[in-house]
């Protein structure tokens, strides 16, 4: 039996796919900045749009509309919905 | 000798935090989220009657403001706009510090109805400071517009606190939300605010830590908050603390 | 972590606090965080009732507004448009305000004149201070009144939020802060202002950064002299449709210089003297908000109006004066004005400008809308400022001293990257708190402005290009 361990981020998001919060990366004062968003386990979230540049990235995070770089939300482990 | 905490009078430590001399009746803190329209509630509230500062020690704005209403003369302290008070940064510090340490006589969270959820991370923060708060329902006419509809009774008895509903940009509710600020720093309003409960072994942890705060702080201090600060490792409310005593102590040593 | 307080238990509960939290990890903050969250979740469920159409306004003008194909050439045009409106419309008004004080400033002088006043004293009083300020006020109020009500219903709007979305990558990628988009608006309206925004960003090597390049962008003391040079040179001095048009093009390119500039010295501060990591970056887009015109409207107007004739009454009065003094000194056959232009006149020609140029911005160093007026009493030898009834007048006395396109050129370019004025300079002391950020804020711009004056006329002369 073969389980692909493959846990997918915030940042590989489609736009416009939601998905839920399962773990977070980040530690220390990176982590508690993201938690403070409210990015804890269980939160559902939605990639709204890019920059056309193509980073940040706009997410939808409990009714606010918060834009993060690649680097942060690639710390953010989700489950896609 | 020792540490005593007769009350030496409200707010010892009022004068520390505020850029400039303040008299007045009441001293009123203003909190809430960025975004949320509470520079539009201070200017609804204070006119012109504004004074801009710095937080002493800190390259953060502070702005002052006046009003009177029913007889007594209001000092208005717009906090920063932060999303929490877990002390990330030094706005975060400075608003958690002054509700905590300066004790306004009544603190208003400014609150976007649009976006409730995220708003009252804030606000359950701000309860389990101080009890004398009130919540400020802001951007009523927004909510409105978007077909978003707030039982505000239900929402008053859960959080056990004054719900305003306003819109500052029309002036709604700024009278009701005066007359409340008077009532509830006047002490004649029952508040019972809404605390928060952790999981069972993280509150056996607070409850001793506080049990062991009691002789060293005031009543006025939330010793419950402290202790859980102290267990997430935020020192920084050691500072607020030690100015607080200090300030006691040498009150104390003036009145013998 | 601060020191524990001496104050006997506190210690031990210290202590034993954090015994606890080392037994949970990271986890006593998740934990705390989670629960307020969940509770939150909870409560707001209970009470709030949405019908769910999530502000699909807000999403279809992002979509445009952040578009890959639309959003930079949007931004751009609107750049354009806001500035296109502040040109045609700055004009009119000007032209009437500087017929009034012109006007004020001949009986003015004929009541000196009838009272039998000295002549120097008429000079000073009515030539060179009342003409300074009038000058000021005639050509900075009208833009400055449109610019900034704009500006703040933008910003009101929630506009500018997006513009930080858009342009974090470049920022992020020559090493500084996203929201250094933000600060680089302000320093349109002030660069003093946009000092001060750079409270927003956290980090203290970025926001320095921020700090030292706000000047790049030009203020609103720098516009009337760049929009009035567009015209003339670019334009032929008319304000025809197609004249305004084109000067807007051309101020719309001096700012896209500007910005290039903020974002190359960004990068070579952030590999020499700011090294460091960039640190992150979370930027809330508020929903768009109908901004209440009217009130912004008098608001800005009524702070702008009392800011420029405060300014215009603290410098542009006083610098009016002196320049006066000093063209109308004379030791031997050269005012003092004349002996020091004619010093600084080989640096001057060097980098394509001429000494009294030099000596203008030198002496603008108080603020940037003086700089103008000293420049045009220097070229008059007769010692006082001529009426600027037309632009074309203006246009006349500059070809008369050699003004070519080139020296029109460098004269926007060294405007646009020159050291910060006096009041921004007094504000970044306070912001940083460190002479040397001071100094540094001031010698840089300079530095870069002497280089690329000089490298386009020299480049210019070397391939006969002009």
């Amino acid at each position: 039996m073969e389980t692909k361990y493959c846990r997918d981020t915030l940042a590989s998001l489609c736009v416009g796919q939601r998905g839920v919060v399962s773990s977070l990366a980040a530690e220390g004062m990176g982590r508690r900045r993201m938690l403070d968003l409210g990015l804890v386990p269980g939160t559902i979230v939605e990639s709204v749009r890019r920059s056309p540049a193509g980073d940040p990235t706009a997410y939808i995070i409990r009714g606010a509309v918060i834009a993060l770089r690649s680097e942060e939300s690639s710390k953010i482990f989700v489950n896609p919905l | 000798m020792g540490l005593t905490y007769q009350s030496s009078g409200k707010g010892a430590l009022r004068e520390d935090y505020l850029s400039c001399n303040v008299k007045g009746d009441y001293v009123i803190a203003l909190a809430g989220n960025p975004n949320t329209g509470k520079s539009t509630v201070f200017n609804a509230l204070t006119g012109l009657k504004q004074h801009t500062g710095n937080w002493p020690g800190k390259t953060v704005v502070q702005a002052l403001g006046n009003y009177k209403h029913g007889q007594k003369q209001i000092t208005l302290v717009d906090l920063p706009g932060t999303y929490s008070l877990l002390a990330n940064s030094p706005e975060e510090q400075v608003a958690r510090d002054f509700i905590c340490f300066a004790e306004p006589d009544a603190t208003v969270v400014v609150v976007d109805a649009t976006c409730l959820e995220r708003n009252l991370n804030l606000v359950l923060q701000v309860l389990e400071i101080t009890s004398r708060s009130i919540v400020c329902l802001n951007l009523m006419d927004e909510a409105r517009r978007k077909k978003i509809s707030i039982d505000v009774p239900a929402l008053a008895n859960k959080l056990g606190v004054p719900v305003i509903p306003t819109a500052a940009r029309n002036g709604e509710g700024l009278t009701l939300l005066k007359d409340t600020i008077n009532l509830v720093a006047a002490g004649t309003i029952e508040l019972n605010p809404r605390r928060l409960v952790y999981d069972a072994k993280l509150e056996a942890a607070i409850l001793e830590l506080a049990g062991e705060l009691e002789p060293l702080l005031p009543p006025q201090i939330n010793r419950r908050w402290i202790a859980l600060r102290l267990i997430d490792g935020d020192y920084t409310v050691i500072d607020g603390i030690s100015k607080f005593l200090e300030k006691k102590l040498i009150k104390e040593d003036f009145a013998s | 972590m601060t020191q524990p307080v001496e104050y006997g238990g506190l210690n031990q509960i210290v202590k034993k606090a954090a015994e606890y939290g080392r037994t949970q990890g990271e986890g006593v903050r998740d934990q705390i965080v989670s629960h307020i969250y969940g509770e939150a979740e909870k409560l707001a469920a209970t009470v709030v009732t949405c019908s769910n159409e999530r502000t699909d306004w807000d999403r279809k003008i992002d979509n445009i507004i952040t578009s890959r194909f639309f959003g930079y050439p949007l931004m751009l045009a609107l750049l354009g448009a806001v500035f296109w409106v502040t040109i045609s419309g700055a004009n009119v008004p000007s032209e009437m305000l500087a017929n009034l004080l012109f006007g004020i400033e001949d009986w003015l002088s004929s009541l000196f004149i009838g009272a039998g006043a000295p002549g120097w004293l008429h000079g000073v009083v009515v030539l060179g201070t009342y003409r300074g300020l009038a000058w000021v006020v005639s050509v900075m109020l009208p833009p400055m009144a449109i610019f900034f009500p704009i500006f703040t219903l933008l910003e009101d709007l929630g506009y500018l939020p997006r513009v930080a979305f858009n342009l974090d990558h470049a920022f992020k990628r020559v090493g500084a802060h996203g929201k250094q988009a933000l600060t680089m608006s302000m320093g349109f309206g002030c660069n003093a202002a946009g000092v001060i925004a750079a409270r927003i960003i956290d980090s203290p090597r970025e926001r320095l950064i921020a700090i030292l390049t706000n000047n790049f962008v030009p203020c609103n003391g720098r516009f009337p002299a760049l929009i009035a040079i567009s015209i003339i040179f670019v334009a032929g001095g008319v304000f025809s449709a197609y004249g305004t048009l084109a000067a807007s093009a051309m101020v719309v390119a001096m700012i896209l210089v500007g910005i290039s500039v903020t974002l190359a010295v960004s990068w070579l501060l952030s590999k020499t003297l700011l090294k460091g990591e960039p640190s992150s970056f979370t930027l809330e887009l508020p929903p768009y908000r109908k901004p209440q015109i009217i009130p912004v409207i008098v608001r800005s107007l009524f702070d702008r109006t009392a800011f420029v004739l405060a300014r215009a009454v603290a410098v542009a009065a006083p610098a009016g004066a002196l320049t006066w003094i000093f063209a109308n000194i004379y030791i031997g056959d050269l005012s003092i004005i004349g002996h020091v232009a004619g010093w600084l006149e080989p640096f001057g020609r060097a980098i394509g400008l001429d000494g009294i140029i030099i000596l203008a911005f030198i002496l603008g160093l108080p603020a940037n809308e003086i700089v103008v007026p000293i420049m045009i009493m220097g070229y008059l030898s007769a010692g006082s400022m001529l009426e600027f009834d037309s632009l074309l007048a203006f246009r006349e006395l500059l070809l008369s001293q050699n003004w070519t396109l080139l020296t029109a050129l460098n004269f926007m370019l060294f405007s646009l990257l020159h050291f910060p004025c006096g009041t921004t300079l007094l504000t970044i002391h306070k912001e940083t708190g460190s002479l040397k950020w001071t100094v540094l804020a001031a010698v840089i711009p300079t530095i870069i402005a002497i280089l690329v004056c000089f490298s386009i006329t020299q480049g210019v002369r070397l391939f006969n290009l002009l």
